[in-house]
């Protein structure tokens, strides 16, 4: 990862040494073999994949034939593809709703857990289940629960006389983007609500007294004292929750695999679609590499969003 | 807000809940936490109820309370064990989690101390770039990374899990193990330096006992992600024998058009188990490595 270990052979010492041995003993020779195994894991099986992906999005190769350079084809052809500009409109319709809901509710949750409960560590332990059990299992519980006929759901419903007849939640395609960002927003609000949470804590109380005592409102004291201090954890959090969601693909792939009529269907799923049952490598690649700027959109935003923060308020860096 | 009762601030107050009357609380605290808790488990408790369902009671809300169950049957739980290929499934994802893990522990370590003490020149700039390649979504990479797989010719092996697994894992490891080792007082190793002992004794015997906690932490979660794992298990493995439980459950569990639902949620409970009872021992590691990663 560093070309510099290279000055480590500078001779700087008088006594002759074997080669290898002052290249260990010196920092940057050392410091390169520390980074060895890790370097040519991320290289070999992340830094080359990213750049043999990019490449493959200029292809038209498939499963099991080699593809040749067609430049920006596959590009041109996805932007005349209904599917494609579907999937892009529904992630991104998917992504804001999921986060903005899960930022919401995960704040709710994270000031409601920050008050002095009983059992609190035992409250704290049971809410982040859904986030640690694998997201296929789980999803596979919703699946269930919104089955279009035995749905416990539509049951309790037409008990209490809400509804006549079982909601075809995963039939319908604007019920089931609704159904597809609830089971996203219920293994999302976790995450947050605990990392939340954390920031909560490091809140100093003393500043909430003083308010109090100066005459500030509760809705006073959340936004001029919670919320300021809160924001560079919320926007770390929520950078990272906007790229897990952006780049969902196990969710929408137990629930739907991108039905009704691809009114689910993510870039993650119809990139899965095109490549691997499909077999066009390249096209795949190609939506797959589609991500790729609003990822970086959303890593931009948060870095300087924060970056501000820091700065306001007399940190370093 | 302020209708005050105890008008004596105490100095190990929490704030000002003293402030909060009772039926406040339970509108404003006690009712909203238990909308959350209700709606965030009861999956899992369907799921439950679900596996141990007999057969008739399963779809049949009218005569039997959908919320319960009358005489539990362990017949899903039998057939998921006994007549499918589900035990295979869990020793799969068993076996490559461990793998994964320590392989992205033992790189991980080596990396953050590198990074973090030896100060090579380019250490920021590293562990910069460690932290972007955390953010690279497996969702990105599963194209490649089959094809490269196929190149290699180690598809439809375990073997192809365990290898590519650490691409997630060390990025998120290296990270949390260098907010570890910062925390380390740098007196520690200057004295064990004076002491004559070698960069490896430092490690060995003065960085990494103290840096148990974290070891712990990024080891529980590095195991969860890679059990959690679905898109490359689901890309890179095709036969059974191979398959991991979020792919074998979905993919050999769910076929025609009826679903064996208890079965199903039989084999969703079983996968979930394992990580469950780890995390409920490590709750507080698993936490702070969450909260750590997302903090520094």
């Amino acid at each position: 990862m560093t070309p510099t270990e290279m000055r480590a052979a500078a001779p700087d010492r008088p006594r002759a040494r074997p080669l290898l041995r002052r290249f260990v003993e010196s920092r940057n020779g050392l410091g390169f073999l520390f980074m060895l195994p890790a370097a040519v894991f991320l290289i070999c099986f992340l830094t080359y994949p990213l750049g043999l992906g990019v490449w493959l999005g200029f292809t038209d190769t498939t499963i099991g034939r080699p593809g040749v350079f067609v430049g920006l084809e596959n590009y041109a052809w996805l932007f005349d593809d209904p599917v494609f500009l579907l999937a892009v409109f529904n992630t991104v319709l998917y992504t804001t709703v999921a986060s903005v809901l899960k930022f919401a509710l995960g704040l709710w949750l994270a000031l409601i857990l920050n008050e002095r409960l009983p059992f609190k560590t035992f409250f704290r332990a049971i809410v982040l289940l859904p986030w640690v059990v694998p997201t296929v299992l789980s999803a596979l519980a919703f699946w269930w629960i919104y089955d279009s006929q035995f749905s416990i759901i539509s049951h309790v419903l037409m008990n209490w006389g809400w509804i006549d007849a079982p909601i075809n939640f995963l039939g319908d395609p604007g019920a089931a983007r609704a159904s597809v960002i609830a089971a996203n927003v219920w293994r999302g609000i976790p995450f947050v609500a605990i990392s939340l949470l954390a920031g909560l804590q490091t809140i100093p109380q003393s500043l909430n007294e003083a308010a109090v005592l100066d005459g500030a409102t509760a809705w006073q004291r959340f936004t001029k004292i919670t919320l300021p201090l809160l924001t560079p954890i919320i926007a770390v959090v929520m950078t990272f929750s906007v790229l897990f969601t952006f780049t969902d693909f196990q969710l929408i792939y137990v629930l739907t695999r991108g039905g009704p009529v691809n009114a689910t269907h993510l870039m993650a799923t119809l990139s899965f679609q095109r490549a691997i049952p499909g077999g066009q490598l390249g096209e795949g690649a190609a939506i797959a590499v589609a991500m790729i700027p609003f990822l970086l959109a959303a890593i931009l935003f948060s870095f300087f969003g924060l970056q501000r923060r820091k700065w306001q308020q007399g940190g370093q860096d | 807000m302020t209708s005050s009762s105890d008008p004596v601030l105490r100095d190990d107050s929490e704030g000002m809940e003293q402030f909060n009357t009772l039926p406040r609380r339970i509108l404003v605290v006690y009712l909203p936490l238990t909308v959350f808790v209700f709606v965030l488990l009861f999956p899992f408790y369907w799921m439950a109820i679900t596996a141990v369902k007999p057969n008739n009671q399963l779809t049949n809300y009218d005569e039997y309370s959908p919320f319960w169950v009358i005489g539990p049957t362990l017949e899903h739980i039998r057939y998921l064990l006994f007549e499918t290929s589900y035990p295979g499934w869990l020793w799969n994802t068993l076996l490559v989690s461990v793998a994964s893990t320590i392989i992205s522990l033992a790189c991980s370590v080596f990396a953050a101390y590198a990074i973090e003490r030896i100060r090579f020149t380019g250490a920021r700039v590293t562990g910069l770039m460690i932290f972007l390649a955390y953010l690279v979504p497996p969702s990105i990479l599963f194209i490649p990374l089959a094809f490269i797989v196929f190149q290699v010719g180690i598809f439809d092996s375990r073997l192809a899990l365990i290898l590519t697994y650490p691409t997630f894992l060390i990025p998120f490891c290296t990270w949390l193990l260098m907010g570890y080792f910062r925390s380390i007082p740098f007196e520690l190793e200057e004295s064990a330096l004076v002491d004559g002992a070698t960069r490896w004794q430092i490690l060995t015997k003065v960085v990494l006992p103290l840096a148990v906690p974290g070891l712990i932490s990024a080891g529980i979660f590095a195991f969860t992600l890679s059990w959690n794992e679905f898109i490359y298990a689901l890309t890179f493995i095709s036969s059974s024998e191979n398959k991991t439980v979020p792919v074998g459950v979905l993919t050999e569990l769910v076929r025609g058009d009826i679903y064996e639902w208890g079965a199903l949620m039989a084999g969703a409970l079983f996968g979930s188990l394992p990580v469950v009872i780890l995390y409920s021992f490590f709750v507080d590691y698993y936490v702070s490595s969450m909260t750590g990663a997302v903090k520094e």
